[in-house]
């Protein structure tokens, strides 16, 4: 076979090329393809009947809905605040500018379980906050608030991460210029703004749910884990197979596979169709 | 093509005339239709720009220094001067982008020193175009109008007219309905100029706007922008590094140095007349002599070479010359030198020479055209300059 020219004009080898692209195509299928298709496989083993009874079990269901529902409150929050925290760091110049930038990336580089614990230190019976919370009756930890409280705070980063690349990369022009044409700030963010950073958004609030419905670790040291009342799906597919009903947790677990697939999916579509939208497309002018 | 009858001296905005002689669009600042932007009145005729000791300082260097200036209502003026000399930060003060840390800015007679960058109702263009890139060029053109207050806002139809008006202005009738990114680099500087002046600015401030664009493209750009100009009678001012641009396209020039400016005038006072050596060497090529000027004379090496050196101080001085500004004839007719090498180019020939006691070799220049004889290397011959500064040294 010819050897191939790349991008940049070095010839690779043939055997080189297939070596490489071999060996990642094998580690891919390890790695992730064969998992997935484990669990696939495992949920349906036992036929469709069987799968769907686990589905819709009391405790299946209301997991389902904590792990919506608390996905319904993360991901708006999160989009919004996402948006102001993008906006500031790339539009204004201020001292600690950098540090907060690096601080973004805090929920990524602290384990998820030191997260959970924090917020335990924080509302937490013996917590900073417990006696405000006793005196008004709130409670935050072992129960829904605690679980939204963890989700966010894992999720925080998606949004603005993708955002802040793709604004720096845009540069403040554009808004400039409708600033000097008489635009007042609703009217720069909503017109000028907003529609360019779209697809950046959508992307970036797509992997922010995605990860909001998988978050296991956070959830798990807030939540309490009582059944029907603080199990997210994460958690429920733990307790299920803890107690050896492996087939149940695979039938739920090939819920969130299905879930990651789609979120797959949606991803490949947007990086193919809207790359200039996208803070890592590299577009010459 | 559109005639264009200029009634700017009376204030009021230009007609556009059709081919056969009719007005197709009349709008007056101040009727209440288009124009009527309230902070701004009367906008872009009629108001003088000035600038009053105006400085900057980042940390401890000052991008300006003092600086005063007035530019008269529809003037073309060019901020001139290499990267660091301030004419950007100038623009941006203007603007209002950047607060100054001192001096004033007038348009008019308001002092629109503390007025935001919205309030003052410039025009600004950027290098980089900067149009909106998920807008067509129209509703580009149409968004300083649609963003105006519901009531000041004209109407669907009145946007309408002003946006192909503008369009046709900038011999783009039939792209309004292209995108930024199906434009050709030109164009889009076209529709960004479109874009400022659809609000009828108090003045159009342009930051280096052909940088971004090829040379050639860069020339016809450059001149059309002149056209332009003398059809709106618009106020402008731009910066650029480029002296060609500057002396084809402005009515005045402001050379800037280091957060000052070093001289402004008309572009054949800056080429003829410039006020100093800076100026000079910047403006285009320069040969120098060194020599010494006493009692109003200039003399090299001691000889009086016959130079009037009016006005500048007795002591060392320079004679600065365009290297297309001297003759060079047989030994004896001026100054003596010795011609070191004869440099051939397509379009003129460039003759290096040693004078006696100067450091740096003269550099003249002969037009390549036939018949012209050029020296040869290790000839002795005489140069006599034709026209000349002096400045001291």
């Amino acid at each position: 076979m010819a050897d191939t020219q790349s991008a940049h004009g070095l010839q690779t080898p043939a055997w080189l090329r297939l070596t490489l692209i071999g060996g990642a195509v094998l580690v891919m299928a390890l790695l992730v393809v064969l998992p997935l298709l484990m669990v696939l496989i495992s949920a349906f083993g036992k036929g469709f009947a069987t799968w769907w009874a686990a589905l819709v079990t009391p405790d299946a269901i209301s997991a389902l809905k904590l792990t919506l529902l608390t996905a319904a409150i993360v991901i708006p929050v999160n989009a919004v605040f996402g948006v102001f925290a993008a906006w500031s760091l790339t539009r204004f110049e201020f001292p600690g500018k950098r540090a907060l930038l690096a601080l973004v990336d805090l929920p990524f580089a602290v384990s998820p379980v030191v997260a959970g614990l924090c917020l335990v230190l924080l509302f937490g019976s013996q917590g900073w906050f417990a006696d405000i919370l006793r005196a008004h009756d709130i409670k935050i930890l072992f129960a829904r608030p605690g679980i939204v409280l963890a989700t966010l705070f894992i999720t925080f980063p998606f949004v603005v991460r993708e955002l802040v690349p793709l604004m720096q990369q845009q540069g403040s022009e554009e808004e400039v210029v409708a600033r000097s044409l008489g635009a007042n700030a609703w009217t720069m963010f909503f017109r000028v703004t907003l529609p360019n950073i779209k697809w950046g958004l959508l992307y970036g609030v797509l992997l922010c749910g995605a990860r909001a419905m998988g978050e296991f670790g956070a959830v798990s040291v807030v939540s309490g884990h009582i059944r029907g009342l603080t199990n997210t799906l994460p958690l429920h597919i733990e307790i299920l197979y803890n107690e050896f009903d492996s087939t149940a947790a695979f039938a739920v677990s090939s819920l969130l596979a299905g879930l990651a697939l789609v979120t797959l999916l949606l991803k490949f579509w947007l990086e193919a169709r809207h790359a200039d939208g996208l803070a890592k497309s590299h577009r010459r002018h | 093509m559109l005639l264009i009858n200029d009634n700017a001296l009376q204030g009021k905005r230009p007609v556009l005339l059709s081919d056969n002689g009719v007005p197709t669009q009349v709008a007056t600042a101040g009727t209440g239709e288009i124009g009527d932007h309230p902070a701004m009145q009367g906008s872009g005729h009629g108001v003088d720009l000035q600038i009053q000791g105006v400085g900057k300082r980042y940390g401890g260097t000052a991008a300006l220094d003092d600086v005063d200036l007035h530019i008269a209502s529809g003037e073309l003026v060019a901020l001139l001067g290499p990267s660091g000399s301030g004419k950007t930060t100038l623009l941006r003060v203007i603007a209002g982008l950047l607060p100054a840390d001192a001096g004033r800015v007038l348009f008019g007679d308001t002092d629109a020193t503390q007025l935001s960058l919205r309030e003052r109702n410039v025009g600004f263009v950027f290098q980089q175009y900067a149009l909106f890139r998920h807008m067509t060029v129209a509703e580009n053109i149409a968004f300083g109008l649609r963003s105006r207050p519901r009531r000041s806002r004209p109407d669907k139809a009145t946007i309408r007219r002003r946006v192909d008006e503008l369009l046709a202005l900038i011999q783009l009738p039939d792209l309004g309905d292209r995108y930024p990114e199906q434009l050709s680099g030109g164009q889009k500087q076209r529709v960004a100029l479109a874009r400022a002046l659809a609000i009828d600015p108090t003045v159009l401030l342009l930051d280096e706007p052909f940088g971004a664009l090829d040379a050639k493209v860069r020339v016809e750009l450059r001149r059309w922008l002149r056209r332009l100009h003398d059809q709106t009678g618009q106020t402008t001012v731009f910066v650029t590094h480029d002296q060609e641009e500057a002396l084809e396209l402005a009515d005045r020039v402001v050379v800037l140095r280091n957060g000052r400016i070093e001289q402004a005038g008309t572009p054949r006072q800056i080429y003829d007349e410039p006020a100093s050596p800076y100026v000079f060497d910047f403006i285009g090529r320069a040969s120098v002599i060194d020599g010494e000027a006493t009692g109003g004379r200039f003399l090299v090496n001691g000889q009086d070479a016959s130079f009037e050196a009016a006005g500048v101080a007795d002591g060392p001085a320079r004679l600065y010359l365009r290297p297309h500004d001297a003759a060079i004839g047989a030994p004896g007719d001026g100054l003596d030198a010795r011609v070191a090498a004869v440099h051939r180019h397509a379009d003129r020939i460039t003759v290096e020479l040693e004078l006696a006691g100067q450091p740096r070799p003269l550099e003249v220049d002969l037009v390549a055209a036939p018949g012209v004889q050029a020296p040869a290397a290790g000839d002795a011959v005489g140069v006599r300059p034709l026209r000349h500064r002096i400045y001291p040294a």
